[in-house]
């Protein structure tokens, strides 16, 4: 009988073996994976152990933590003007998990994070609590300030950067939500919770417009346009005539005109008075000469189509679309199936501001450990560039003209070169929906270029020509110049 | 003579060593171990040493010595590993008892008892090894076994089900019993009495076909009735362990009296058929199946206990939270202090800790297979596996239940978990398996001596 005895000694070893190769699997392989599941309650446990780390700006936290006695949690979040920050910190709930820089930077602010292991390990021997670091943000309160006032009962968005770095100097979307109501586990935070959600508030409060919501950009996209003519040699300069009819027919259709908002003088225009007018025309014509290759290739070089872009916070991929000639006339002047987020907006603005040079945009400067020392210094990067310095030149110039004695003159800003550009975009079939209002524009001093900015306001009924993007969008991006500006004396 | 004693298949028969000092020594730190684990859960959870940690010790340690003194003067030649591994799995089991214990979200403490059931089991220990002086008197019962077994298996039937399983017989003002640990080794005892006789038939009276032996069709009869029983245990008292815990130790038991590898895949065959034929009906059979292939998933927006125990081993991570320093307490519902107590072990003591813990399990399912080897009747044989067997099913089927390598099923980690039945009936299965390893180490009486042999003793002047 022992031969089967040993048979069955393997197997049982076999079972053992099988027991200790799965435990490792599930402690060691999944064993992080598991540790940080959000669904894993102990990740709340430790984010709320210890008083929370903070999110900076301008020197000053704008979170902050206070004791509560919610069972197993012994600390809460709370934001100093949480509503205005929102679109930045995102938020830190007991019950609901985190977003946004909360969640991206949980490790720091919770004080696990591998870079404070050193700290951390001071803090053991010294039997000091182990503490969450900071989150340094690059934003500007003044011009956060001014985004969010200017904004003010509308439903849209602002996003400003700083051209030389990339920056992000103001974040800011309405209508907003204060993520302190929901920032404990009580029923009151959950029924805080459960109204903002889109199904039952149409207006999406928890939606951060500026980053994660995509817009027809309509006029604005003349700017990328244009850039993209000075780019591929269409004309030599911005004062030449770009023979451009009017009428104008989109190409390959049966006579479909493309229109021109009122009756501007369109016909033959240069690239100055085209874009001081916002002529359709003549840049979806000159979308249609260049072809959709070489139109999405410049949009590219903007930012356009890239899903990659972590400020850390994710914005949604902006599209300029694939298409056929028509469509790709219209895309030219940022309809059809051009769509752009209002932080890539101000990215065109900026790289057109910085002398062609496209910044890659951020909005974490650094990640310090509690014991002041940084973990994590940011330093400006070189996205792309999108035009040749005489080319940005150039495309400065006639913004310029646009905020000088065009359409965007409610931008004007004394003693400050402003340079803009207005957008109306059309949306829902036959633009039975409201119109988006659009403002990009950056401010230029003899000291530099400090801000660019890009603002989408969701219309109302009363505006629905082209004026509305120099009646409603730049008044607000002028506030936010204005207090990046007064800033900087 | 030295020549046996390295014999490494048989123990040796004449002068091997006792190893009763072996034993006492890892006694010491089978008491030790989970002292200083008591004093660590203390220390973590109040920054205090705990007011029960002397008498605890000196309770485990009173259990220890006195059990080693039994074993000493009934069983001297005994397998010097088995009685401080399950001493040292059943105090650390009080440990993890007495630290979930310390959680108030988890009800009453459980620990007190559960020290209490931990005696009983010693004492039937005891008496097992003083007063079962041979193990083969067992045999003289298979047909008693076989009753009893029959009667402790279905009677849980009778009584209402706790949690969805029918495994208990609850006995009004006495508290509730768990048969099936006992029909375990009951029923072992039935299996090695019953083949031990029948085995040549099986063996012997077979056809070949395909490469297989093919046993006749009327000595088919055993297996299919066992079989028929364990699925009805499925279906009618919903318990998925037990019914794979009976089937699977009488194949192996059938194996190794007739070693035709045909039971083995007769026997493979019948439960796999069984167990799709009972799943495409027996919903909670599918929900265990669902809830292992979907570990993590939520069930109306909450976290399961399933995924509470895979969180709780995937946050201990390497070397563990620390004693009293998890979260298991997550783990709510019915069974976090018995069935899911290895998520607690792997949290707290980490991936090394439960890999010791699994060895030490490993350690003795092979010193009771390493006692049937030595046994040196085919009854012993039988029973030392059988016991070994159901013992090595359990732990398998438990741990791999809880940690998700295949669906999970009520039963209850041996030692380590809470349940008073379970340690009493395992006290006595190490009882037996002790009993089982002293008979065959024990030197056989010397042999008188020869008077032919001294006649024709050459003799030179």
């Amino acid at each position: 009988m022992n031969k089967p005895l040993r048979r069955v000694a393997i197997f049982c070893g076999l079972l053992v073996l099988a027991l200790l190769v799965r435990v490792n699997w599930v402690q060691f392989v999944e064993g992080d994976q598991l540790k940080n599941d959000p669904h894993n309650r102990r990740v709340a446990i430790e984010r709320y152990s210890t008083p929370r780390g903070n999110i900076i700006v301008d020197g000053k936290a704008v979170t902050g933590s206070t004791t509560t006695d919610s069972g197993d949690f012994k600390y809460k979040r709370t934001y100093k003007n949480g509503k205005m920050w929102a679109p930045v910190t995102g938020y830190a709930s007991q019950a609901f998990d985190a977003n946004q820089l909360e969640k991206l930077n949980d490790g720091i602010l919770t004080g696990t994070d591998d870079r404070l292991f050193f700290s951390r390990t001071v803090d053991m021997f010294t039997g000091g609590k182990q503490k969450g670091g900071d989150v340094v943000t690059t934003l500007n309160a003044k011009a956060q300030k001014a985004a969010f006032d200017g904004l003010g009962n509308q439903k849209g968005a602002v996003a400003a950067i700083n051209p030389e770095t990339g920056a992000i100097l103001a974040l800011a979307s309405t209508p907003s939500y204060d993520p302190s109501s929901f920032a404990g586990m009580s029923n009151k935070d959950a029924e805080a919770y459960n109204a903002l959600q889109k199904k039952n508030d149409p207006d999406e409060p928890m939606l951060n417009r500026a980053l994660r919501q995509t817009y027809p950009p309509g006029s604005t996209f003349k700017v990328v346009t244009a850039s993209a003519a000075l780019e591929n040699g269409l004309y030599n300069g911005v004062d030449t005539k770009t023979n451009s009819p009017l009428p104008y027919t989109l190409p390959d259709t049966s006579g479909i005109e493309l229109k021109n908002e009122g009756n501007i003088p369109c016909k033959d225009a240069t690239l100055r008075e085209a874009l001081r007018w916002s002529c359709n025309t003549v840049f979806g014509k000159i979308s249609a000469d260049l072809g959709n290759k070489k139109m999405k290739a410049e949009a590219e070089k903007f930012g356009f189509n890239d899903p990659g872009i972590n400020t850390p916070v994710r914005a949604s991929e902006s599209i300029f679309p694939e298409d056929n000639r028509p469509q790709n006339a219209m895309a030219g002047i940022g309809q059809a199936s051009n769509r752009a987020t209002p932080l890539q907006m101000a990215m065109v603005a900026s790289a057109v501001a910085n002398g062609g040079k496209l910044m890659k945009p951020y909005m974490v400067d650094q990640l310090v450990a509690q014991n002041l020392n940084v973990v994590q210094q940011h330093t400006p990067q070189e996205m792309s560039r999108p035009l040749s310095p005489e080319n940005a030149q150039k495309v400065q110039s006639i913004m310029e003209t646009v905020v000088k004695n065009g359409t965007g003159t409610n931008a004007q800003i004394p003693g400050v070169t402003v340079g803009g550009k207005t957008g109306t975009a059309q949306h829902g079939e036959n633009n039975k929906d409201n119109p988006y209002a659009w403002f990009i524009s950056y401010a230029k001093t003899d000291k530099g270029t400090p801000v660019a900015v890009a603002v989408v306001i969701e219309g109302s009924d009363t505006l629905r020509d082209d004026i509305a993007g120099g009646k409603l969008a730049a008044p607000v991006a002028k506030r936010v110049m204005e207090a990046v500006l007064e800033g900087q004396k | 003579m030295s020549s046996s004693t390295t014999n490494t298949t048989t123990i040796g028969t004449i002068g091997a060593p006792s190893r009763r000092n072996t034993e006492l020594a890892m006694l010491v730190f089978a008491v030790l171990i989970p002292v200083f684990a008591y004093i660590n859960v203390g220390l973590a959870k109040d920054g205090s040493v705990p007011a029960g940690v002397l008498g605890y010790s000196l309770g485990l340690g009173l259990l220890a010595a006195v059990a080693h003194l039994v074993v000493r003067k009934w069983a001297p030649y005994a397998d010097p590993l088995m009685l401080p591994i399950s001493t040292l799995l059943n105090g650390l089991g009080l440990i993890f008892i007495w630290r979930l214990d310390q959680e108030h979200s988890l009800g009453k403490a459980m620990a007190p008892n559960q020290l209490m059931w931990s005696t009983f089991g010693v004492a039937l220990f005891l008496g097992i090894l003083i007063f079962l002086k041979d193990h083969r008197v067992l045999q003289r019962y298979t047909y008693i076994s076989m009753v009893v077994a029959l009667v402790l298996l279905v009677a849980p039937v009778f009584f209402p089900g706790v949690n969805g399983a029918k495994i208990w017989i609850t006995i009004p003002g006495l508290g509730s019993l768990q048969p099936g640990e006992f029909a375990k080794i009951i029923i072992a005892i039935f299996f090695a009495g019953y083949l031990m006789v029948k085995r040549d038939a099986l063996a012997l009276a077979s056809r070949r076909f395909m490469g297989l032996y093919l046993p006749r069709g009327r000595d088919l009869g055993p297996i299919l009735v066992i079989w028929a029983l364990s699925l009805m245990i499925l279906v009618f008292e919903t318990d998925l362990g037990t019914s794979l815990l009976f089937f699977g130790l009488f194949v192996v038991m059938l194996y190794v009296a007739t070693e035709r590898t045909s039971w083995i895949v007769f026997g493979l065959l019948l439960s796999a058929g069984g167990a799709v034929a009972v799943a495409t009906f027996e919903s909670h059979v599918q929900i265990r199946v669902h809830n292992w292939l979907n570990p993590l998933e939520l069930s109306n927006g909450g976290v399961t206990e399933t995924a509470q125990a895979m969180y709780s081993f995937g946050s201990g991570g390497i070397l563990g939270s620390g004693l009293g320093q998890g979260y298991s307490r997550l783990i709510q519902g019915i069974a976090p202090k018995s069935d899911y107590i290895l998520a607690t072990v792997g949290e707290e003591v980490g991936l090394a800790g439960l890999m010791a813990i699994l060895l030490l399990y490993g350690l003795l399912i092979e010193r009771g297979i390493r006692t049937a080897l030595a046994a040196r009747d085919p009854f012993g044989k039988l029973l030392a596996i059988g016991l070994s067997g159901a013992f090595a099913l359990q732990v398998f089927v438990v741990a791999g239940g809880v940690t998700g390598l295949i669906p999970l099923t009520g039963m209850t980690m041996p030692f380590l978990a809470q349940g008073g039945s379970s340690v009493i009936a395992n006290w006595a299965l190490v009882a037996i398996l002790l009993r089982i390893s002293d008979t065959a180490r024990r030197p056989a009486p010397a042999p008188a001596p020869s008077t032919d042999a001294e006649m024709t003793q050459v003799v030179r002047p």
